[in-house]
């Protein structure tokens, strides 16, 4: 009874989150998955409960295996330059370097912008104008004599161009995050590879690289789940169009202008299954190392 | 160390540098098609000198973009103010508790919460709609739950929930479990101990959560676009249909889009170092 009368009132205290939580999140989650199971393509009918029929018709709509391509397209172009990228500023700066803190400003503070900013100044740069009517990087090439493209126009690589704003855009981000990775080895684990006769290129691949396999998996994870249900960038830089189409664009779509509930209900569930596949795993992980440690 | 190896660090460390001053061009160079588009009149929006200098500055673009932004950026305010300070607490009393003045049970809730933190929000967007629409019929008051700034708080507020708690347990871990014990062998409750201990000493994390929820509160577009109206959008969605619009000249565009940024650059600016932790917090890194 007493040990009950000591946490009882922050139990109390969290109630009313714990409450918000389980109905905003779970409740809401349920009530998707309930939805994307009924026959209620319009906004006026009941709906009736047809099982997984939507999640496997799905696949017969043509848009939507565009719009599953265009997702993994971007999410390896983006996750994998975002991560190179960043842990090269990273790799560069971690001895530490004049003006370190100027550059780490430079590089981080393109987070601070919205996507919907970003997307601006992007397709004004990504352009797909051509000679005369060049601008932005079409026009840069052109002068200093490179190729031009057709950028995010591009029918087959044009969401690799997509993720380019968004690298710009994270980079700085995974490059905070390896710093504190390359801080955090122990000098005198360096200092113990080097007495055991590792050049700098052993010490990096046998001492620095093994540890920072924790903030890698962060990075990923972090990236990976942006990627997934990226939108505000795709409706900035070219809006509504199949030829830049992502599920969240496609959800967008199915529910203002096809207003059809459950085919979004559908789509928003595989959104949120691709998410929850990896980052189920990773948070039952991290909350059991916390644990030990 | 001998001569040699220690020419070749300076070499070395040469190569560094330029790199990173390379990258600092790149980086920078969306900054420099923002600022010299936007002071360009429209007789050079000529694609030909897209990457020269306003060979005349002039502010009319910004003049136009303010007029047109500026009931966008009031609602932001409207939005983002209450939004984070009402996150800030409730994260605060959940951090508090799950840290300092724990149940059984509170780790698998904790987890619970931070998944709250990954959902793609699309997940749970046609329910919110539905039960927002359903709370302006229910309450009478058309246009501010759905459709309205006061729907939009809430709802950032309620997805803001995990990354608030994150960071506050994260810092209030950090606070000797003895000052807690004392207070409470003085015999204050778990408010008093609250008021007293843990809250005088919140200052880094209150900072941390306000410009963390400012920021994304201020640059979301997703719930916007899906839970506002014509009258409650935010700053994203008409900067969205500013340069969404075919007729908008680029210049426009431009201002329009560092109009928007202003805020959270500032706040980046001022209080970097807070922003930063943050980000740190995000990782799941304490």
């Amino acid at each position: 009874m007493r040990r009950v009368r000591t946490w009882l009132p922050g139990l109390l205290l969290v109630a009313p989150s714990i409450v918000l939580i389980g109905v905003f999140v779970y409740g809401m989650l349920g009530w998707n998955f309930r939805l994307a199971m009924t026959d209620k393509h319009d906004e006026v009918s009941e709906g009736k409960f047809v099982g997984l029929e939507n999640f496997l018709g799905i696949w017969d709509l043509p848009r939507w295996h565009i719009s599953v391509n265009h997702a993994i397209m971007f999410t390896v172009v983006f996750v994998l330059g975002a991560l190179v990228l960043g842990w090269f500023l990273a790799f560069l700066m971690e001895k530490g370097i004049r003006g370190e803190g100027s550059f780490r400003a430079i590089y981080l503070f393109p987070m601070a912008i919205s996507f919907v900013a970003t997307g601006i100044v992007w397709r004004w740069l990504m352009n797909s104008g051509m000679g005369e009517r060049a601008v932005g990087f079409n026009r840069l090439f052109d002068a200093i004599g490179l190729p031009q493209w057709q950028w995010f126009r591009d029918p087959d690589w044009g969401m690799a161009a997509m993720a380019l704003p968004a690298i710009w855009q994270m980079s700085g981000y995974v490059m905070a995050l390896f710093l504190a990775g390359f801080r955090g080895v122990p000098e005198e684990l360096r200092e113990a590879a080097r007495v055991d006769g590792c050049n700098e290129w052993g010490v990096y691949r046998h001492v620095v690289l093994p540890l920072l396999r924790p903030v890698t998996l962060s990075a990923l994870i972090i990236l990976g789940h942006i990627s997934l249900k990226v939108f505000d960038l795709i409706v900035a830089v070219s809006g509504k169009q199949i030829i830049t189409d992502v599920p969240a664009v496609f959800m967008w779509v199915a529910v203002f202008d096809s207003h059809d509930p459950a085919k979004g209900a559908t789509i928003a569930s595989y959104i949120v299954l691709s998410v929850a596949i990896f980052v189920i795993p990773y948070l039952i992980w991290s909350v059991r190392k916390e644990r030990r440690s | 160390m001998t001569a040699v190896a220690a020419r070749r660090g300076r070499v070395f460390t040469g190569v560094r540098l330029g790199m990173l001053l390379a990258l600092v061009i790149v980086f920078l160079l969306p900054i420099y098609v923002l600022l010299v588009t936007s002071f360009k009149p429209l007789t050079e929006a000529d694609p030909s000198q897209a990457w020269n200098l306003p060979q005349t500055w002039t502010l009319e673009a910004w003049r136009v973009a303010w007029e047109k932004l500026a009931p966008g950026l009031w609602n932001s305010v409207l939005l983002a103010v209450p939004g984070s300070v009402l996150s800030c607490v409730l994260g605060s009393m959940n951090g508090y508790v799950l840290s300092k003045w724990r149940f059984p049970g509170a780790d698998v809730l904790f987890t619970l919460f931070l998944f709250g933190m990954f959902i793609p929000y699309q997940g749970v967007m046609i329910p919110l709609v539905q039960l927002l629409v359903g709370l302006n019929e229910l309450t009478g008051l058309q246009g501010v739950f759905y459709g309205g700034i006061p729907g939009l708080v809430l709802a950032h507020v309620v997805y803001g929930i995990p990354i608030c708690t994150l960071i506050f347990r994260n810092y209030y871990v950090t606070i000797p479990d003895e000052l807690i014990e004392a207070s409470r062998v003085d015999g204050a409750g778990m408010l008093r101990t609250y008021w007293s201990v843990v809250l005088p000493v919140s200052g880094p994390a209150v900072a941390v959560v306000i410009i963390w929820q400012f920021t994304s509160l201020w640059n979301d577009f997703l719930f916007a676009v899906f839970l506002t109206g014509p009258q409650s959008w935010p700053t994203t969605v008409m900067l969205n249909n500013i340069a969404g619009a075919q007729a908008t000249p680029y210049s426009q565009q431009m201002a329009a889009a560092i109009l928007a940024s202003i805020p959270t650059m500032i706040i980046y600016v001022v209080l970097g170092r807070f922003f930063m932790r943050g980000l740190m917090a995000g990782a799941l890194k304490g």
